[in-house]
């Protein structure tokens, strides 16, 4: 189900205030998003933690809802 | 919830196999773009698998996702140990990193 860019980025933003991130609608029907970000809350952590991080601040969009997001983690 | 049955299959199958990969379809026939991605990625590294197609079962379909705390598919694991969806296994075989990981746990020969 589509959600708006507005609506995920304000999501990651809540959940990564000092994120840069770059959030793009890959198809432009806003159901496949890629997801490019970094912030200091990843240090130290192992891919799969990070991605949990950003999985667990859209949770309430992911998985059944939004079709889509591809992910990556830097920093 | 995922009912315990259903959570200690799918231990099961992570314990009886080095590497396994819950994913949409089959290896020999992927029903899904990402899961796609990861077939053929184990494929070019000549990695034997087992694949377990989540459209053929609602139970280890949400199950696998509470088992790993993961919401999506598809799901690598290697001797028991989850490695991560696509985009990392993707990332991981493009820095060398997967098949160095291969190695260490003895799947792939040196």
């Amino acid at each position: 189900m589509p959600i708006s860019h507005d609506k995920l980025s304000n999501l990651i933003k809540e959940a990564f205030p000092d994120a840069e991130f770059e959030l793009v609608d890959l198809v432009g029907d806003q159901d496949h998003y890629e997801l490019q970000i970094k912030t200091s809350k990843f240090k130290g952590l192992s891919k799969v933690a990070q991605h949990r991080l950003v999985y667990n601040a859209l949770s309430e969009y992911v998985g059944e809802k939004l079709h889509a997001i591809s992910i990556k983690t830097l920093g | 919830m995922t009912e315990q049955k259903t959570l200690d299959q799918i231990k099961a199958i992570i314990d009886n196999n080095d590497v396994v990969l819950f994913m949409k379809g089959t290896a020999s026939l992927p029903q899904c773009g990402f899961s796609g991605v990861v077939v053929q990625i184990l494929n070019r590294l000549e990695i034997e698998f087992k694949d377990i197609n989540v459209l053929e079962d609602p139970q280890i379909r949400q199950g696998i996702k509470d088992f790993t705390n993961w919401p999506t598919i598809p799901q690598l694991y290697v001797k028991g140990e989850f490695i991560g969806g696509c985009d990392i296994v993707r990332d991981m075989f493009t820095s060398g990193e997967l098949e160095s990981l291969l190695k260490e746990k003895s799947i792939l020969k040196d």
